[in-house]
């Protein structure tokens, strides 16, 4: 009896290490996962909890990472929100002509999949006389701009009461004090809620890898906006902070032809913005669902 | 209830720090021994979820671009069946309320398999979120007190409080039950019935947390709908207990456990209310999406009827609803319903029905058109077929061998040497009571009594 018992106990064990091996070897790809990731990013905190030499030592790590991966030699910054600022964009649909230069523009400042031509910038033709976007395409190929239609650009909103960082359960994107809706790259766990709650498809997710030739990247980039993402995180538009934290203007604004764009610091009685608010009858897109975006549209005629 | 002599609390702690041990080896050799199918159907169980592993891990070193998800149909096949797992676990608890609110005893039989289901759907819950995560790897990000827990603020993380919850809260009540029976004594009501209330109040939280996931989002207005929480609530109560009724049938077939017809026919009746009760709230739906109309309308029309030359997904809709009709008509009509092959029939499509229901006729149009009315459609590529296929086989799994260990431990099979134990010998034991109620049972009843000679049969074999 006891050695039936043990005889059987035997073929369990041998049963269970056939099992074990076989599930080994089922999982043997993720070896590959974890020969590009390592201990230090494992632990690596969340943004916010970081200490200044935390972010040099992680800063350091990722140009690192870039050299190695992409072969191109970067700088990250960090770049800090300013006080008194408030940014806000504005945009003229009677200038606009639907060229898509801002959403190429975007593509090249950001370090953008070149596979997939990424851009945080898409636009939409839309019939004259309807503000239905349903009537709208953003497959269109033809020279522009075309009869009876006119253009409209859609990026992040920085909505004041953005739905994307409520539901985020582990608080991997949120709001800076300048309107910024940012993302910690080093923190997202791709659940991709975000991405489902916004109603502006603002977010992009890193379905693999980024590919960008070495010659292509920009290197001058800030550690919560262009640099180079890694695979299966959101990223999203941030208004180009690594520009216009540092006094410059949006790569999408500098690429407009027709000056469609303006941009600036809506605490600031003098800026132009202001004046596009003060002057122009401006409106927001979806404003029923309470979002309050910084993003506004207006027509000059 | 307890042994006579009531040993000192030392003494006590020191016998469960014995028993305990091997309790769990006897459950894990009951795990493991079966008849000839019971060893076939674990196998192919385990080699469906190696395949599914294989594709996960494949999926995690190359990136989720191997599915067919994209940045507009940004949830798939992952979270349908997440959301499917999760009524399952909740369906669970149709047994419960009988047995406990309504002293049901035919159902108080029964019990342990909801609750043992409940325990295996979650396990698929988790895994197919799991399987969602684009860095699975930061997991530890969504663990309370070590990462950062956005709660209350988003509704994912109520959703991981009330699914571990639920989890941990099944597990303790089968758990103790088991052991008890195995140690051959008597359960305490003290430390199980207070947690069978709890959980019964847990099932219901669980779907309509996950309902809240969808319904809370303002720029989604096909998920937006007051009515799905208490639709989520009706088809999980049709999911639920149309699985255990078929699993109802299978144990009768290859265990002693006795299974009491009294039990499957309330299952069924309330199936009859809850899977019509489903397809009334899903006509009021229908209604207010396409009477009113405008641009809201526009995730039901691709939906139901097609939108802009996109049909994609209507073929899938209108076989559940097909599905769905059917059962409830098998359902209301005592004719048909009568016949076992019919009702059988009746209860897989309607599964079958509700899980397409809430995949590809929710999740998915609640992405189509996007938000900025782009129509981009979606069908699962082979990786998540595969993926679901090893989440299901896994569920599976720990459903045969939970449901194992727990009726083997209700019989009688499975029980502890009293000598091993310490305890005095010739004690009478619940365990044995329990086991004279099958054999009275099981005469009673002219299904089982086949069924038990046929098991003795078996294990005659071995």
């Amino acid at each position: 009896m006891s050695e039936d018992i043990s005889r059987r106990r035997m073929l369990k064990a041998a049963g269970a290490t056939l099992g074990a091996a076989a599930f080994a070897r089922a999982v043997a790809p993720l070896a590959q996962f974890t020969e590009s990731t390592n201990m230090e990013e494992f632990l690596t905190q969340h943004y916010r909890e970081l200490g200044p030499e935390d972010k040099t030592r992680l800063i350091a790590r990722l140009e690192e990472d870039t050299l190695r991966k992409y072969g191109a030699e970067v700088t990250i910054r960090d770049f800090l929100p300013q006080e008194n600022v408030q940014f806000g964009y504005a945009l003229n649909l009677s200038v606009c002509i639907g060229c898509r230069r801002c959403a190429d523009a975007c593509h090249q400042e950001n370090n953008h999949d070149r596979r997939t031509n990424q851009s945080y910038i898409r636009v939409l033709e839309m019939e004259q006389g309807s503000m239905d976007m349903e009537r709208g395409t953003m497959h269109y190929d033809h020279a522009v701009p075309a009869e009876g239609k006119f253009y409209m650009p859609v990026q992040c909103q920085q909505c004041e009461n953005p739905p994307c960082t409520h539901v985020c359960p582990v608080e991997a994107t949120w709001q800076e004090s300048d309107g910024i809706v940012v993302v910690d790259y080093n923190w997202c766990i791709g659940c991709r809620y975000c991405e489902a709650a916004c109603p502006y498809h603002a977010r992009r997710f890193n379905w693999s890898a980024p590919e960008i030739p070495a010659e292509e990247i920009n290197p001058d980039q800030g550690l919560l906006s262009n640099r180079i993402r890694p695979q299966g995180v959101v990223e999203k538009c941030t208004f180009c902070l690594h520009r216009t934290r540092d006094g410059r203007l949006p790569a999408c604004l500098e690429a407009c032809p027709t000056g469609a764009r303006v941009f600036g610091n809506m605490l600031d009685p003098d800026s132009e913005i202001r004046w596009v608010l003060a002057n122009k009858r401006v409106f927001v897109l979806k404003e029923e669902l309470g979002t309050r975006p910084r993003f506004y549209y207006f027509f000059d005629t | 209830m307890n042994p006579p002599s009531t040993p000192s609390h030392e003494s006590k702690a020191v016998r469960h720090t014995v028993s305990y041990p091997r309790f769990l080896l006897d459950a894990f050799d009951e795990a493991t021994e079966g008849s000839r199918v019971f060893y076939v159907w674990m196998f192919a169980l385990t080699a469906i979820a190696l395949v599914g592993a294989h594709a996960w891990a494949n999926q995690v070193a190359s990136g989720m671009a191997v599915t067919n998800m994209t940045d507009q149909v940004s949830w798939g096949l992952y979270i349908a069946n997440f959301t499917f797992s999760v009524g399952l676990a909740a369906g669970g608890v149709m047994m419960v309320i009988p047995a406990y609110v309504y002293d049901d005893h035919d159902m108080h039989r029964v019990v342990i398999i909801g609750e043992v289901l409940a325990i295996a759907a979650i396990v698929m819950c988790l895994m197919f979120v799991v399987a969602d995560l684009g860095r699975p790897d930061r997991f530890w990000h969504l663990l309370p007190g070590i990462g950062r827990f956005n709660w209350p603020m988003s509704m994912l993380t109520w959703d991981v409080l009330v699914l571990n919850g639920y989890l941990l809260i099944n597990l303790h009540v089968v758990g103790y039950l088991i052991y008890q029976r195995w140690l051959g004594r008597e359960p305490n009501p003290k430390w199980y019935l207070p947690f069978v209330f709890l959980s019964i109040a847990w099932a219901i939280s669980i779907h309509t947390v996950t309902a809240f996931l969808y319904s809370g989002l303002g720029g989604r207005p096909f998920w937006n709908s007051a009515l799905l929480a208490p639709r989520f609530i009706a088809s999980a109560f049709v999911t639920g207990p149309a699985f255990i009724v078929l699993s109802l049938q299978v144990v009768r077939r290859t265990t002693r456990f006795y299974v009491p017809s009294g039990a499957m026919r309330t299952l069924v009746s309330i199936i009859r209310v809850t899977a019509v009760v489903n397809l009334f709230m899903l006509v009021a739906e229908v209604f207010s999406e396409f009477y009113a109309g405008g641009s809201h309308v526009a995730s039901a029309r691709y939906l139901f009827l097609g939108l802009h030359g996109h049909y994609e997904l209507v073929p899938w809709i209108w076989t559940a609803i097909g599905f769905n009709v059917f059962a409830a008509v098998v359902l209301l009509t005592p004719a048909l319903s009568e016949k076992r092959w019919l009702l059988n029939t009746a209860l897989v499509l309607t599964f079958v029905g509700v899980w397409i229901e809430k995949g590809m006729g929710l999740i998915v149009p609640g992405f189509i058109p996007s938000t900025l009315h782009e129509i981009v459609p979606y069908a699962p590529s082979l990786t998540e077929w595969k993926v679901m296929a090893g989440v299901w086989a896994a569920g599976l799994m720990v459903f045969t061998v939970g449901l194992r260990i727990a009726l083997h431990a209700m019989t009688g099979e499975m029980r502890a040497d009293p000598e091993d134990l310490g305890a005095p010998a010739g004690l009478p034991t619940a365990g044995d009571t329990a086991a004279d109620e099958d054999a009275v049972g099981s005469a009673g009843e002219e299904v089982d009594a086949p069924s038990v000679a046929r098991v003795s049969q078996l294990e005659g074999a071995e």
